[in-house]
């Protein structure tokens, strides 16, 4: 079974539907990109994919031993982030957090997979550093450490580049792909068609209409619905 | 002047106020970090006049303990006031706002109409302003003190990390595994409690500078999470001690003089961080 089936989903507000009959599924190892206009219903499709809002019909399925808890996310960056005093140790460790139940302290295995995932994305240097005296891509890095002390399985990643010179685009699209290539399903949210080109296996585009299928047949049907426009 | 301390210190009030000064300062602080950065100090300042409303029903009721009636009024508005922050068609700062003004007016109002006081403004005064309340606390006020604070420090310990998931990022904790709603709750009851507590010291008008004072001055000097809340304790327990000393030897009022302190502190640590950063 997949790792997550989304079948004849309507996505919506207080009774207000923005997308009907989505369906799409995600095997283990994917590497799917989301595309959409803004207001396309893209924030309600990720909540409803993390369990944080339910979906008005249809049905989300989790399978391939994927539990509700183990889809890492990167959000974006919210106001309150921009000026809080934590350092990067504090805030990728706090990817730990759901995993502890009631203990009030981490343990040495833990501790050990937080400083493991900050070798991997290249900032154990930055670890006593202020977060908000980060470059807006380090901070980026900061962020997808702490979801992967989270879950390996899933990231789920909403527009991740936005605000990033190409550089640093180009950097965390490098990173990501790498993550992929290491095992962990990836669901990225972007505008970047370009991007969308060279790393997606499967695409998605919300909004009308709405078109699942691989990268290729993605571009087929661009072709097509350019034609018909 | 060290004589004049000594001659107080024999009196068990003195003690009692200082050491509960102490633990208050000590808990507000903790949580003042937290509420500061998830932008819930608002909610502490509604709390506050909540909490005024409510000892004017108790006055009027003629309860003989208050805070056994304050305590879960206010943490009742509290958990109250969180839920309306989401999901009504009032949002949550017009929420606050309401609830506020409206449990001031109304608690000045049921005072004015019961009151049995001869001294009516003298006692709508001491608790805005806390101004002698800190003197006359009863052994029992002391020692519900003592245990909630000893309480929310407890509390703030356990659950330090899950505190500081949620404060940092709602979204992704609940995502997680965390249940980011019931730590919201557990902040809000804590705030209540701590602000029931700290009626006592500072008064219920200024119950918020001593929550957000010292975590705004630690938050100019440092830059983790864990040495931002440790100075705000620091701060926060050097003002209050410093403060009722002074107003002792000074006969000025316990609340407003710990407030100045705080505020002197703020600006020297705000100098401080806007030098050193250069």
């Amino acid at each position: 079974m997949a790792e997550l089936t989304v079948s004849d989903v309507t996505l919506g507000y207080e009774g207000r539907a923005v997308v009907k009959g989505l369906s799409f599924t995600v095997e283990s190892g994917d590497y799917l990109y989301i595309l959409g206009e803004n207001g396309s219903g893209k924030s309600t499709l990720i909540k409803s994919l993390l369990g944080l809002h339910p979906v008005m019909a249809g049905s989300i399925q989790r399978g391939d031993g994927l539990e509700q808890d183990e889809i890492g996310y990167l959000p974006q960056q919210t106001d309150v982030q921009r000026d809080f005093p934590a350092s990067v140790l504090e805030i990728v460790r706090s990817g730990l957090a759901g995993r502890c139940g009631l203990r009030p302290y981490y343990t040495k295995a833990e501790k050990t997979l937080a400083d493991e995932n900050m070798e991997r994305l290249g900032i154990t240097h930055l670890s006593r550093r202020c977060y908000r005296e980060l470059s807006g891509g380090q901070q980026q890095r900061v962020l997808l450490a702490r979801a992967l002390c989270a879950t390996q399985k899933m990231l789920l990643l909403d527009e991740p580049v936005a605000g990033l010179d190409p550089g640093a685009s180009e950097e965390m699209y490098q990173l990501v792909d790498k993550l992929n290539q290491e095992g962990t399903t990836i669901l990225m949210v972007s505008h970047d068609l370009q991007a969308a080109g060279k790393y997606a296996r499967h695409i998605l585009r919300i909004g009308e209409p709405l078109f699942w299928g691989t990268k290729d047949e993605y571009l087929e049907w661009q072709k097509g619905e350019m034609k018909d426009a | 002047m060290l004589e004049t301390l000594q001659l107080y210190f024999s009196y068990p009030f003195v003690r009692y106020a200082l050491i509960v000064g102490v633990l208050i300062a000590l808990s507000s602080s903790l949580l003042g970090v937290t509420l500061v950065l998830k932008r819930f100090s608002f909610i502490g300042d509604g709390l506050s006049h909540v909490a005024f409303g409510a000892i004017a029903v108790a006055t009027v009721l003629g309860v003989s303990n208050e805070m056994v009636v304050v305590m879960p009024v206010t943490i009742l508005a509290a958990v109250l006031l969180l839920r309306t922050g989401k999901n009504t068609k009032v949002k949550g700062d017009a929420a606050v706002a309401m609830i506020s003004v409206g449990a001031l007016a109304l608690g000045y109002l049921l005072m004015h109409l019961f009151s049995t006081s001869t001294n009516l403004s003298g006692d709508v005064c001491s608790t805005l302003f806390g101004s002698t309340a800190i003197l006359t606390l009863s052994s029992l006020d002391v020692w519900i003190c003592v245990i909630v604070s000893v309480l929310v420090m407890v509390v703030f310990l356990l659950f330090y990390h899950k505190i500081f998931a949620v404060t940092f990022d709602e979204t992704f904790a609940e995502a997680t595994g965390l249940h980011a709603g019931r730590y919201n709750l557990l902040i809000a009851v804590i705030t209540a409690a701590v602000i029931v507590l700290a009626m006592n010291l500072v008064g219920s008008l200024l119950i918020s500078a001593l929550i957000i004072f010292p975590a705004l001055s630690a938050m100019r000097l440092f830059k983790s999470f864990r040495a931002v809340i440790l100075c705000s304790a620091v701060l926060s327990v050097v003002c209050a001690t410093a403060g009722i000393l002074v107003s002792i030897l000074g006969s000025t009022p316990v609340g407003s003089t710990i407030v100045a302190m705080d505020i002197g502190v703020f600006i020297l640590c705000w100098i401080v961080g806007k030098v050193s950063r250069r």
